[in-house]
């Protein structure tokens, strides 16, 4: 009666995996560039830069990402502009991400020492001097090992583009469990591959982690 | 002209007045000690006249350089006086040679070839020639120092700046500290230098400032400050010290 193959299953699922592959980098890309755009305006020193920023990453952490997505997708619809379902599942997450990533920088540009501000401030350095030579490249060993870490997180969160109908990993397995009537081989193999899409970054993330403390291990 | 000018320097931290109207007026090549106990405000000036901490009420200028606290009369002024911190405060992604080539390349421009050959230069002068590849985690504390020495002294400045540059160090590392600094005063650069060190200030500086409550309580030669304190504070203050 199943015509199915597992094999036949294994394939659809891993066809779908590369959108999900796809929209996770392309979050983590723009979500980045955006971020670091957010981060300056975070940590900078006028007046609007910082609240805007702020008012902006409290938004994003304090609404589920699946609300943002549902506002992208059919909040837009209301005005009539009409967006299809990868751009809003990609832009979505890109504001997403960035809101998270602006909030997990600020900690590390945070954690370079006062001291190091000050001594080159005393060498006669500008801030955007002192951000580049001296304070940027001591927080980014920092950041590297959280940053991996939060890239699972997109990973994951790709799969709630699921529901807004962009067909990725997630979306496959429903369609395929459909077609099959085999839920617990279907997720098994969806959970499968998103473990084997998110271990490999975990793991890098924890010896980023060990690699950059003993290269650092007196500060 | 003094080389330094402080006139009527006063600072608030919210309702907290540490510095009370300072004056004091530094000639070149002079050496000044500024003791006094902790609060007394003696950090806080030094710091106000880098242009670290902005001064509510007064006037410091340096050399001319008059301390406003926009970016470009702060850069003006900073790279006339050096600033020598209590944490050192080098930058550990660096090695030593990249500490004091960095900001001779970035501030001033300087090609690199030649920051380098300052940067040895400088080095050699605090006796770390050998140590130019060193990170400053693979140095100890006194040539950490010594490190920040040559990293303010690659900017030529006219006057140093020396913020208890010896308290954070252990106790056999203090003289090779101050040895450089010593040798610094015989070569005629200004000084001004927040310091515990009692018996340096007394065979080096050429006037010691007490500072107590936020004013300028006594000043004068070492040689008068410290056998013939005038007020109760100084007095219990150096009973205390020694």
């Amino acid at each position: 009666m199943n015509d199915f193959t597992t094999w036949d299953i294994l394939r659809n699922l891993l066809l779908a995996a590369r959108w999900t592959v796809l929209l996770s980098l392309v979050s983590f890309v723009g979500g980045s560039l955006a971020g670091l755009a957010l981060l300056f305006a975070r940590i900078g020193k006028g007046r609007l830069g910082p609240a805007f920023a702020k008012t902006y990453i409290e938004l994003f952490q304090g609404t589920p990402l699946l609300m943002q997505l549902f506002l992208a997708f059919f909040g837009l619809g209301l005005f009539g502009i009409d967006v299809p379902a990868w751009l809003a599942a990609g832009l979505a997450l890109i504001l997403w991400t960035a809101a998270f990533l602006a909030e997990i920088w600020r900690g590390c540009v945070e954690s370079v020492a006062k001291g190091q501000w000050e001594a080159s401030s005393s060498l006669g350095m500008g801030y955007l001097q002192q951000m580049r030579w001296v304070i940027l490249p001591q927080a980014l060993r920092v950041a590297v090992p959280p940053t991996v870490g939060f890239s699972v997180q997109v990973v994951k969160g790709t799969a709630l583009t699921s529901i807004i109908g962009f067909v990725e990993l997630s979306k496959a397995g429903t369609m395929v469990t459909n077609a099959t009537f085999e839920p617990f081989t279907v997720y098994g193999f969806v959970a499968l591959i998103y473990f084997c899409l998110c271990w490999p970054l975990s793991k890098s993330s924890q010896i980023l982690e060990r690699k950059l403390n003993v290269a650092h291990r007196n500060h | 002209m003094s080389l330094i000018e402080i006139t009527e320097v006063k600072k608030r931290f919210g309702d907290n007045e540490v510095l009370k109207g300072i004056n004091i007026d530094v000639e070149p090549g002079e050496v000044i000690a500024i003791i006094g106990k902790s609060g007394s405000g003696k950090s806080t000036l030094l710091r106000c006249i880098n242009g670290l901490e902005t001064i509510d009420e007064g006037s410091i200028s340096v050399a001319g350089a008059q301390l406003l606290p926009d970016e470009l009369h702060l850069k003006a002024l900073r790279l006339k006086v050096g600033m020598i911190f209590q944490g050192f405060n080098l930058f550990p992604h660096l090695t030593a040679g990249r500490n004091v080539m960095l900001s001779q390349m970035v501030v001033r421009k300087t090609p690199k070839a030649e920051a380098e050959a300052m940067a040895k230069k400088m080095l050699e002068r605090v006796g770390l020639g050998h140590k130019f590849d060193a990170y400053p985690d693979q140095l100890s504390g006194g040539q950490q120092q010594r490190v920040a020495i040559a990293r303010a002294l690659a900017m030529q400045p006219i006057a140093l700046l020396c913020d208890e540059i010896t308290s954070a160090l252990d106790p056999e590392l203090v003289n090779e500290v101050l040895a450089v600094v010593k040798e610094l005063a015989s070569e005629g650069m200004t000084l001004l230098m927040v310091t515990h060190e009692m018996r340096f200030a007394r065979d080096v500086c050429s006037r010691v400032v007490f500072m107590h409550q936020g004013r300028v309580h006594e000043i004068g030669p070492p040689g008068e400050v410290f056998a013939n304190p005038k007020t109760a504070e100084l007095k219990q203050f150096l009973g205390v010290v020694h």
